[in-house]
């Protein structure tokens, strides 16, 4: 009863991204959703009257200009509106404020520290280099450096000659960049300790490290290199939430004839002869297709998804270690009305981006600290954003919708979650913002609390962790998820992974969607539908 | 100046002689100066040409970078900073200078006007004060920035020494190219300069910020007698060409901003060999230089003269017509009192030497319609314009 050419399992923005390429291709192809809506961590949901939250991941940067262009997600309802500034309170009353506009920005850098304000220029030049750099890995499979398919000593040549266009001390500071913490590496530029305290944020979002840990400058690379429309580094928002990402994939796989069904969990791939042949339902059905893709998480995918008896020992074991561990929270708020800010005069343009609450990197290691024991951060790191001052979707005329990301939040508390748990986590956050707003929890009408547990048990995630494991160099590049299974294709034939475990990681790309159908494609013998990389030089 | 919370209202920051300038503006046409809101034209770009060259013109100066470097071991440390020896440097002079990284890169060029004993003020094109701080660990050494604290104008033109005496400045018929005299502007106390980017006779006048307006207004208080205008930077540009003065962020990229490994430049690649002394003792960048000194040169930026009237822009040179690609146009301007295209040009050398049959090819514009054109280009060594009276001491007077 097979009709299939490919079931994907999973309609996270890379499981539809993948589809979407494939069904491109000619191919017909399914995708199998757990949840009655599509998306999974890429979703806008209306939990109170009116408003609409983008649930998990709330902006969008990553995701590919050419991917969106290939897939014409634009015609499919796509707008992505660049944020224009990010903000950090001050104890003391003042504030760090970091605009779009760079004669502002640079008046806003002399104010707090003459010698910081010229050493952005440094800071920007480099964090540009090692942007450049990544950014023409993205929408390609790493090589394997042990093999000699001419494939691979094709990319891995790429690889080299990408690394040696720098000059030799750019190469130390490469390797550098890659082991340091954001901690040490900032401290090269800035002297400021709020300016400080503002650029590492984005170091730790999403992962279990703490802002002297070695590895987290990369972290902040990774969310540095995006861009919205050329401006590098800048953020962005999707008009009508996160969702619109997902419903803007799904409209355009199904104008390529891509079929989605909803309720379906898959509760086992189907294996007969080392070969993937289909998936069985957790209502038992059974579907079958020649090609297997799995948009979940490779600790998922391996220990829950596929039967290990089917796997070989050593890839049980690589999945069972998979580092992904859950360590934010997300509270979506609806609110009666725009908040004001002690700290901002009444024009200020700074509410429009990013607001931060945690002016010192002590503060921030303290942060982490609180998670190491399994407690959530009593002084959390916040990224606060209020989209609906630019979208007029989410909520109606006057109100608001505050989208708060919260750093550190555990997976399991000490004797586990319970609701009254949850609530005191929300509470914690809510008083801080609070603090330096006073009207704030006067306006509040309906706040919905995620903790890991809530990203586990809604979306799949394992643990929460929201790049679908660590993006620490040991699980980056060739080696993610694993060494050896790197190049999108699983341990069994006609079986691949498609998410955010494999090459280039989290966050809203669609890199590994598209990446995945392009090794699916080449297998199959048909024409590549997957975008080269846009380049700018 | 301490920035207020509110400066995110206002992008560009006013200068102390904003409220004369904005008065005179007719174009309302500005651009931002290092955050500074300036003229781009103020009237008319020929007449502001024709002040610099025929009379006087008058820019505010205030947005450039000012640093002021004191301390027991100023000098040690300036000397350790830039390529240039700087030894014969005395109070009351000024000196033209570059600095470089570890890897003999440009970071920028300026002047280093030394005020005093062991105090001296640099001004430069770009943001410097980290670099110059990274360079003092070890020295005994203060380094501020100073750009806010002092205002600043260019007064430029062969006129430019009758208006400023007329204005009320005396003392000026001793000071020679490169000095600097404590003066009075009437009561105001100013420091002048024989200083300048235009290439012409010319001075600078610095100041306290609250004394702006009145030096200005005693400025511009002998128009009737003498032909004053004030200028914005399009017609600095037209001048600064003609001179053949290269501009940091225009004609070459800053060593410590560049991305593209190979983008930076030498001072010898952009023909400021002039100003780097290998003999001097170490600097900052001296190793690199003096071991690209042993090895042919690979590109120059080339002061070339392109034949015709076209308007040039951006253009790529060839080696002959048709010939290879050997480089590409930085900055150009059409010269009125050349009747010329003159422009500055980045080329590879060929075995250290510039290709002998340079051709220009570039788009141009006639009534929407676009045309290419090529045009021979002559190389040449000397500025393209060096009016005797700029270095005339006295100057003459009108």
């Amino acid at each position: 009863m097979s009709s299939y050419d490919v079931i994907v399992i999973g309609a996270g923005h890379n499981g539809l991204t993948n589809a979407a390429f494939l069904a491109k291709a000619g191919l017909r192809v399914l995708v199998v959703e757990k949840n009655d809506y599509v998306g999974g961590a890429t979703v806008s949901r209306e939990l109170h009257d009116g408003w609409k939250y983008s649930n998990c991941s709330y902006v969008c940067s990553l995701f590919r200009p050419e991917i969106y262009n290939a897939l014409d997600l634009g015609r499919h309802g796509l707008q992505v509106i660049p944020l224009v500034s990010s903000m950090t309170f001050k104890q003391d009353g003042d504030y760090f404020g970091s605009y779009s506009d760079p004669n502002i920005r640079r008046h806003e850098l002399l104010r707090h520290s003459r010698r910081d304000a010229d050493a952005a220029i440094r800071f920007d030049a480099d964090v540009m280099r090692w942007c450049r750099l990544i950014r023409g890995f993205l929408l390609r499979t790493p090589p394997d450096p042990g093999s000699f398919k001419p494939r691979d000593i094709f990319e891995f040549a790429y690889l080299l000659k990408k690394f040696y266009e720098l000059s030799e001390s750019q190469i130390y500071e490469f390797v550098r960049f890659f082991t340091m913490s954001i901690a040490e590496y900032l401290e090269n530029y800035f002297e400021n300790e709020t300016i400080l305290a503002h650029y590492s944020g984005g170091s730790i979002i999403g992962t279990g490290l703490g802002v002297y840990s070695p590895g987290t400058a990369y972290v902040l690379l990774h969310h540095a290199m995006g861009d919205v429309d050329g401006n590098v580094g800048s953020w962005g928002f999707s008009r009508g939430g996160m969702g619109a990402v997902s419903g803007a994939l799904a409209s355009s796989f199904r104008s390529l004839s891509g079929e989605i069904r909803t309720d379906a969990e898959v509760a086992k791939i189907i294996v007969a002869g080392n070969k993937a042949t289909g998936v069985q339902l957790a209502s038992g059905e059974k579907l079958f297709a020649k090609t297997i893709v799995s948009n979940l998480d490779a600790k998922r995918t391996f220990t829950k998804v596929m039967d290990e008896k089917d796997l070989p020992p050593k890839l049980v074991e690589r999945a069972r270690n998979f580092k992904i561990r859950g360590s934010s929270g997300k509270l979506n708020i609806a609110l009666d009305g725009m908040p004001t800010f002690s700290a901002l005069p009444k024009d200020s343009p700074l509410t429009l981006g990013h607001m931060h609450f945690t002016d010192t990197l002590q503060r921030l290691e303290k942060a982490y600290d609180d998670w190491k024991d399994d407690c959530w951060s009593a002084d959390p790191y916040v990224d606060l954003l209020i989209p609906s001052q630019y979208d007029p979707t989410l909520a109606p005329p006057g109100k608001h919708m505050m989208s708060v990301f919260v750093q550190y939040c555990p997976v399991e508390p000490e004797g586990g979650w319970s609701e009254s748990k949850r609530d005191q986590f929300g509470q914690t956050v809510i008083d801080q913002i609070a603090e330096y707003s006073p009207d704030f929890k006067d306006l509040l009408l309906h706040a919905e609390v995620r903790t890991p547990r809530e990203l586990e048990s809604e979306v799949g995630l394992t643990e929460g962790n929201i790049f679908q494991g660590e993006l620490t160099f040991d699980q980056l590049l060739f080696n993610r998820p694993f060494p050896g299974y790197a190049q999108y294709r699983g341990p069994v034939r006609g079986m691949y992974m498609c998410g955010s475990s494999t090459h280039p990681g989290g966050g809203v790309m669609g890199a590994p969607g598209a990446n995945a159908a392009r090794e699916i494609l080449r297998d199959l013998r048909k024409p590549d539908t997957t975008p080269e990389e846009f380049s700018d030089d | 100046m301490i920035f207020e919370h509110t400066h995110f209202r206002q992008a560009l920051q006013l200068s102390p002689f904003h409220e004369r300038i904005a008065a005179l503006s007719k174009t309302e046409n500005w651009t931002s100066w290092n955050t500074y809101k300036v003229p781009r034209v103020l009237d008319k770009l020929s007449t502001e040409y024709f002040a610099i060259r025929s009379g006087t013109a008058v820019m505010d100066l205030t947005p450039m970078e000012k640093y002021r470097i004191s301390g027991g071991d100023a000098q040690e440390y300036l000397d350790r900073l830039v390529a240039r020896d700087i030894s014969n440097l005395r109070p009351g002079r000024v000196t033209y200078i570059v600095w470089c990284n570890d890897d003999g890169k440009l970071i920028d060029d300026g002047t280093l006007f030394q005020l005093g004993d062991n105090d001296y003020r640099i001004c430069a094109q770009h943001h410097q004060l980290d670099w110059l701080l990274m360079s003092a660990a070890g020295f005994d050494v203060q380094v501020e920035l100073e750009t806010d604290n002092v205002a600043a104008l260019a007064v430029q033109g062969p006129t430019s020494y009758s208006v400023l005496s007329e204005a009320g400045i005396a003392g000026l018929e001793h000071l020679k190219p490169f000095g600097i005299h404590d003066l009075h502007c009437g009561d105001i106390p100013v420091t002048v300069s024989r200083t300048g980017f235009t290439g012409d006779l010319g001075y600078e006048v610095w100041m306290q910020p609250s004394d702006a307006l009145a030096v200005w207004d005693a400025i511009f208080a002998v128009q009737g007698r003498y032909d004053v205008h004030a200028m914005g930077l399009d017609a600095l540009e037209m001048v600064r060409i003609e001179a053949g003065f290269i501009m940091p962020g225009f004609d070459f990229n800053t060593a410590e901003s560049t991305v593209r490994d190979g983008y930076d430049r030498s001072p010898y690649e952009v023909g400021l060999g002039w100003v780097v002394n290998l003999d001097k003792g170490h600097f900052t960048g001296r190793k690199a230089l003096q071991l690209e000194k042993t090895q042919p040169g690979k590109r120059r930026l080339t002061k070339i003269v392109v034949d015709g009237n076209k308007p040039v822009g951006e253009a790529f040179i060839y080696n002959g017509k048709n010939g290879k690609q050997v480089g590409e146009i930085r900055c150009t301007t059409w010269s009125p009192i050349l009747k010329a295209n003159l422009a500055l040009a980045d080329i590879d050398l060929v075995n250290g030497k510039l290709p002998s049959d340079l051709w220009a090819r570039f788009d141009y514009q006639r009534e929407l319609k676009w045309r290419t054109a090529w045009a021979a280009c002559r190389a040449q060594a000397k500025p393209f314009y060096n009016p005797e009276h700029r270095s005339a001491t006295p100057p003459a007077r009108f």
